[in-house]
């Protein structure tokens, strides 16, 4: 008995996280703070919310039945879109092979590198509404502003993981097409791109998915495609063109969605 | 003829693999390079076709100053070396016809390359060193669907694809089981010797080394230590190249089968 109770039982406690314990807890009191602050913040008020809920109660109502009379218009829009996110599709997977391989340190030389990745972040760091906004400026209204920012999107997408893939491939492979005395063109060829191409397709399908949701969007400033649709249905407080039209992009986006799944899962 | 002088590798980090290596091969002879790992083998043979680049010193093949080739002449210098690796580095999804017409890269442009149109003496040349090795048949196949012996074939089709005027062979049987690796080696000296190629044989297995080469290397932390037929590897030369006891580990593991027949003159 007193040997058993003189030692103490054995205690123990997971390791902290964050070793420091004044991180730790210097971390706990800016959580606290920043919740506070968003609160205070947010001036969220009660009234303005109660009031406008019979409002959008309204406008949902006003949505039913989704009207389809002017389908001529909506499938115009949808046509665009579509053509839009194929056009941006085909011409970006293009484009993205060479920014992809500037981007993979293993195969790129240091300076393109560098340059490759500046525009890989800046196509990244923007969000497309922002792209096509600028576009829409500096090339006019319609579906070639959405398609070249369809397509720059797509080339910073693709090209950032395509770039990741190829730092990632065995490299023993390269090192024998180099042995047999094959010139860089030819080792991207044989030794690189036979390893990344089921990651390639599966980007390019992912990609069409993505761009097939963004065409929808675009019309909203200007850059083509059915959102413009969208948005003069809006403007004109036809809500039960809107709701037509937004149940056809929810097709559509369900179809590619289907469509990306069920292709990708069958690639190896 | 291949002349190595006073070649020396010093890594980015200060490790020197390469000290002051110089030997010769006159013709068409197997060389079998053995030594502990680390020894510098490995860096050895990529300094001679400069997948790695020596620090100092010069590698001759025929008339050719292989240190001193441009981005061209270097192309032109690869095309005429073979190599073999021990992870065999095939293109895995590509198949064992694509694998072994690759040795002919750097001779065809590159759309002949991305159609795969290649000349039709070299397909037909493909043919006849895929039944070489053994693999008839199998030209379809991808090739990461065959076992590693199968593999191993391919790569060695596809070095002797290259047309070389030498074989460099890193390793060639140590991804592979005993019984498959003694006949790997079998049909790499065997194909060395019928075409009169000679070959650069870095293995650890001395067991294999001594059975299959008619010259043996012997380096130690990055120098020469040994140079002479395999009859004059004695104890005190694994020894000299293994440092002592190392080798009877090395004879262990790699190849029991063979301690009697070659260790007779050791033991």
């Amino acid at each position: 008995m007193s040997g058993a109770s003189a030692q103490a039982p054995r205690r123990w406690r997971p390791a902290p996280r964050i070793a420091n314990p004044w991180l730790r807890r210097g971390l706990w009191v800016l959580a606290v703070a920043y919740v506070a602050f968003a609160v205070a913040d947010m001036e969220f008020d009660v009234e303005r919310f109660i009031s406008g809920i019979p409002r959008g109660v309204d406008m949902v109502a006003s949505m039913f039945p989704p009207d389809f009379s002017r389908w001529r218009l909506l499938v115009d829009g949808l046509v665009e879109s579509l053509q839009m996110a194929f056009f941006a599709t085909g011409i970006g997977l293009v484009l993205s092979v060479p920014v992809a391989v500037a981007a993979a340190t293993n195969v790129a030389p240091r300076w393109l590198y560098a340059l490759a990745r500046v525009y890989i972040g800046l196509s990244r760091t923007f969000p497309e509404v922002l792209i096509a906004i600028f576009f829409v400026k500096a090339f006019g209204f319609g579906a070639f502003a959405g398609v070249l920012t369809l397509v720059v999107a797509s080339t910073g997408f693709i090209g950032k993981l395509l770039a990741e893939e190829i730092e990632a491939i065995d490299p023993g492979q390269v090192e024998a097409m180099r042995a047999t005395g094959a010139g860089p063109a030819h080792v991207l060829l044989f030794g690189v791109a036979p390893q990344v191409l089921p990651r390639f397709v599966g980007l390019m399908i992912y990609r069409l998915d993505i761009n097939l949701r963004e065409s929808t969007i675009l019309g909203i400033v200007g850059a083509g495609g059915i959102g413009a649709v969208l948005y003069n249905s809006f403007a004109r407080y036809e809500y039960d063109f809107s709701m037509a039209i937004l149940l056809a992009i929810i097709a559509v986006v369900l179809v590619a969605e289907w469509f990306s799944g069920y292709t990708r899962a069958r690639i190896t | 003829m291949l002349t190595i002088d006073k070649l020396t590798k010093t890594y980015a980090d200060g490790h020197q693999a390469l000290r002051d290596c110089s030997f010769t091969v006159p013709g068409a002879q197997v060389v079998a390079v053995i030594g502990p790992s680390g020894a510098g083998k490995s860096t050895l043979i990529r300094c001679i076709n400069r997948l790695v680049a020596p620090t100092r010193g010069h590698v001759h093949l025929g008339d050719t100053d292989l240190t001193a080739a441009g981005t061209a002449g270097l192309r032109d210098v690869r095309r005429r070396i073979g190599m073999i690796f021990q992870e065999f580095n095939l293109i895995e999804r590509l198949t064992v016809m694509e694998n072994v017409l690759a040795g002919r890269l750097a001779t065809v442009s590159f759309l002949q390359a991305f159609l795969r149109r290649f000349p039709a003496g070299d397909i037909d040349r493909a043919f006849e060193l895929l039944g070489r090795v053994g693999l008839d048949g199998y030209e379809n196949s991808r090739a990461d669907a065959l076992s590693g012996g199968q593999r191993q074939r391919v790569g060695i089709a596809r070095a002797l694809m290259q047309e070389p005027e030498l074989l460099l062979v890193d390793e060639p049987t140590s991804s592979l089981d005993p019984k498959v690796a003694r006949s790997i080696m079998g049909l790499i000296c065997e194909l060395a010797g019928e075409r009169r190629i000679p070959a650069l044989i870095n293995i650890h297995d001395v067991g294999l080394a001594l059975g299959f080469a008619q010259r043996v290397i012997g380096l130690n932390g990055g120098r020469v230590v040994f140079d002479g037929a395999p009859e004059a590897v004695d104890e005190a030369v694994l020894t000299r190249i293994y440092g002592a006891d190392e080798w009877r580990d090395a004879f262990r593991q790699e190849g029991g089968e063979d301690m009697l027949a070659a260790g007779g003159a050791a033991s």
